[in-house]
Parts: C-alpha cells; structure tokens; sequence
C-alpha cells in the first residue's frame, strides 16, 4: 500500500528503512503517525556521537514537495514569511507557513534549485496539511507535487559528517550552508542540502525511497552512527530549534516564538500572515518563547509541565523539556508573558509536585566551543 | 538477560531481595536495558506507608519519567541516595549499588507471592 493511501486509512506509517531500523536493533515508537527508531543503544551516545563525530538519522517521514514554473519564486513569496528574493540559485532559507492569524501552521526549508523550480522539506505530520494549504493559494501555470513517497532522506550530522561524504562520494562538493546540489550517480538521481536540526555541520541527503536503506547502511560502514529521534530531540533543544506541535502552533506567531529573523515585514506585498505580525510588531508583543534552565539538579522537565511565578501563580506550561545531555542540566523552553521573559528573571516548574527553580537564559543553550 | 536466582520478581520489573523483616527493591537487568541512560530517580519518603502497588518511586531516562510500584505492603525506611549523584548506577549495578528503596515488611509472608527467577525468566522471554 502507497503512503500516501494509508495516511487516508489513519494507520501508522513506515519509511523505506523501517527493516533496517529493526535490523540495526532500534526501538520503534509512534512519531507523527510514523512508526521511528526513537534510539538504536543509547540517546546520550548517539547525542554525544553527533557532537563529537557523525550520525545518521532516517528523515524519510518529512514530506517533500517541488514548486516548477515562472513565478514559483514570486508566489512562495506571497505565501511564507522569509524573503525568497534572496535567494541565489542552489541557496536554501528557513520559511514559516502562517494562517491568516498569522499562527503558524508549519515551519520549513525551501531550497532555489533551479530558477523556477524550488524544493521544499516539510515537517511529517503537516504533510497533507501543507500540501490541502498550498494548493488552495496555487495560481494557474505553477506546478505543486507532493514527492514525499517517492524520496527517501536521511540527515547525516557532526564534525565528521563532511568527511564521509568525502569518502562516499569522491569530487563531488558539498555546498555551502543552507545551500544544495542534486547529481547523478551511477544513473541514480540524488540531492544534498548543507541543513540540519543538530546545531553541528552536516547535511541532508535525498535520494530514491527504494535505494535508502542501502544509502543509509553505506554512511554506516563509512562511520556515522545511527541515532533515532530521541537524540534528534535533545540535541535540536539544545541549540534552540523550535518543534512545530509544541513550541510552534496555530495559536502563537513566529514573532512570540522568536522568529522574526525570518519573517520579512518589509517585503513587497506582504505574505499570509503578514498584517497580523506588523500590527504585533507595532503594539508589542505579550508573551515570547523563552529557554529555561534549572539553576540546581533536578527531575528532567518535559513538555506540559507547569511553570510557576516564585509567589505560586501557575503562568504558562513548558513547551519543550529535556535533562541534556551535553550539558548535564534540565533544559525547556516556554511561551512566558513579557514580564517574566527578561533574561534572569526566576521561574519554577512543578514535576508531580514539586517545584524546581529555572532561570531564563539567552538562547542557544549550547554553543560549539 | 541477567535474572539472579535468589532474587523475587514483580511483572513491573522489579526485583526484591529479603533480609529479616526489611526487602530492598530495584529494577531488573531488563528493565534497565528497556529504560536505557537513567538520568535521575526520585526517591520516596522515609516514614511512608505503603499498600502493595502503590506508586512510591520514579525512574526518568532522557525520553521518559517511570513509575516504580511498591510491590509489597510496609514502610519506607530507606532510599538510596547515591542514586542522586549517580542515577546510572541503575543501569550499570541494577542489583548491587542501584538498589532503589527499602521497605519494612507489614506482612513476611508477601514475598512468597511474588515470581521466582524462572518464573521471571518466563515473562521476559
């Protein structure tokens, strides 16, 4: 059965590399109705791998889309918040797709392939979402496909990561950050982007749904280690990357969640969203995602749990939360009303009952030294 | 899968060692490789009392927070605190120095209900 048929049926889907996963002696959970390796041995060794050296993660449950014809360019423009007018040929940007209350329905990466032809990486579980959102705002003469089922993708991360591509693939560059590049080899189409949700160097590598496990057991052998989406978690957390379903919703703007690096006010035109965002802009924002770090030890924070004024007044819930493994302490983030999200200011977060001090700090949590 | 013969056995995998009228209780072997990477456990009260299947104690991995039961009835009388510098020593000595908590017996005679090793051996496969 197609993915994409399944989906209709509300089963729980599978990547091309699911028998690999189970080969490699992952644990598979439910993610996104995705069935995933959520770790293979360990999420603090494969954190650590992708910190030190280089890991692999199966992405073939992210959706992938292409925008071809004239225009493409200019219509994406009106539709996410980045400026596509920046981008050179072979350049990628980090995009937000917003309903007209300018929350967001989903966050992505487009890439300028070609002049008029745009690929597009989309979060898993917003796949038919997007796809349903876009075709609504499609103008005659442009062509949207939803390729999702026909790609497989995998993201391969950390200082080593380069090298293996090095070794795999002799003479052919990476390109440079953000950017990407699509090749034949040995007759088979395949694509790279220089992007990744680790904080380390990397990239992500696109090629046919039936040859992935292959690609994927081939970047092991070369060295990467497999890591599931425990470790992708943490270590996305860690340098502050938004989750779209829990720190990204339809009920707060990229500007609350402290993206408006990437939402171009001035653009011509405007874009969906666009009037909701100036007039925020405008009048001042009330709440803004914060990252919160325990000032002691403490039981791990996760998501959902309360966030607590030091008087005792339950203001918001976490959003995020994980004891990272890098840095040895509890880590979240949260949407805190404006007089609470100065850097410095005190919280508490209740886990069953009892209540640990965390502090707002500025973001990333993690730097590379 | 290591499952020591002169230890009793609870289907949430946990592990009783009797001593007098006192046992100490932790994790299996398998139920630490099914956790993996013990990143913190909260410990109970000293002084609580306890029915049998009472949740008294938690072990949290990086993915997720674990309730551990109390599998016979009685009072706390001790957690064990090296478990606060050093969570991973769940994973490293489940049986030894990863012990969780100790509790004095209401009732002896409890233990015998609980699953012997085979009989552990049986649940985990």
């Amino acid at each position: 059965m197609s993915r994409s048929l399944s989906r209709v049926n509300n089963t729980i889907h599978e990547t091309p590399l699911a028998p690999l996963h189970i080969e490699l002696g992952a644990k598979m959970v439910p993610f996104a109705g995705w069935n995933m390796p959520v770790q293979y041995t360990s999420i603090i060794d494969e954190h650590t791998a992708v910190r030190e050296h280089a890991g692999i993660f199966d992405i073939s449950h992210m959706g992938q889309f292409f925008v071809e014809g004239d225009g493409a360019e200019a219509w994406l423009n009106s539709l996410l918040t980045n400026n596509v007018a920046k981008l050179g040929l072979g350049e990628g940007q980090y995009s937000i797709m917003l309903n007209e209350q300018g929350g967001v329905i989903d966050d992505l990466i487009l890439y300028r392939e070609a002049e008029g032809r745009i690929f597009l990486v989309v979060n898993a579980s917003m796949i038919d979402e997007d796809f349903a959102w876009m075709s609504k705002y499609l103008p005659e003469g442009l062509d949207l496909r939803n390729e999702s089922d026909q790609w497989a993708a995998m993201a391969v991360q950390g200082p080593h990561a380069a090298a293996l591509f090095a070794e795999l693939f002799p003479g052919q560059p990476l390109p440079p950050r953000n950017g990407m590049a699509s090749w034949t080899h040995e007759g088979e189409l395949l694509m790279v982007c220089s992007t990744g949700y680790t904080g380390e160097e990397g990239y992500e590598f696109f090629s046919s749904s039936a040859n992935g496990s292959a690609w994927f057991q081939r970047f092991i052998d070369a060295g990467a280690k497999p890591c599931g989406l425990g470790a992708r978690d943490s270590l996305r957390l860690e340098v502050c990357y938004p989750l779209n379903g829990s720190d990204l919703s339809p009920s707060h703007t990229p500007l609350e969640a402290g993206l408006g690096f990437f939402c171009d006010l001035e653009k011509e035109g405007g874009f969906v969203g666009s009037e909701i965002l100036a007039d925020q802009k405008r009048d001042g924002l009330q709440k803004r995602l914060v990252a919160l770090k325990y000032t002691g030890r403490g039981a791990p924070p996760r998501a959902h749990y309360g966030v607590f004024t030091k008087e005792g007044e339950q203001i918001s819930e976490l959003t995020s939360g994980v004891l990272s493994p890098s840095l040895r302490e509890g880590i979240a983030l949260a949407y805190l009303p404006l007089d609470h999200a100065k850097i410095g200011s005190l919280v508490d977060v209740d886990v069953r009952g009892r209540r640990f001090e965390a502090k707002v700090v500025k973001k990333p949590f993690y730097k590379k030294a | 899968m290591n499952v020591p013969d002169h230890l009793r056995y609870t289907s949430d995998h946990e592990w009783i060692l009797l001593d007098g009228d006192t046992v100490t209780v932790g994790i299996t072997d398998h139920a630490q490789e099914e956790l993996t990477d013990v990143v913190f456990v909260e410990l109970p009260e000293n002084g609580r009392t306890c029915d049998a299947g009472d949740p008294v104690a938690v072990v949290e991995s990086v993915k997720a927070a674990s309730d551990i039961y109390i599998p016979v009835a009685g009072e706390i009388v001790e957690g064990n605190i090296d478990l606060e510098a050093d969570p991973s020593l769940v994973n490293t000595d489940p049986y030894g120095a990863g012990w969780i908590f100790k509790v004095r017996l209401k009732d002896a005679a409890a233990v015998d209900a609980l699953m012997d090793a085979s009989a552990y051996k049986g649940l985990i496969g």
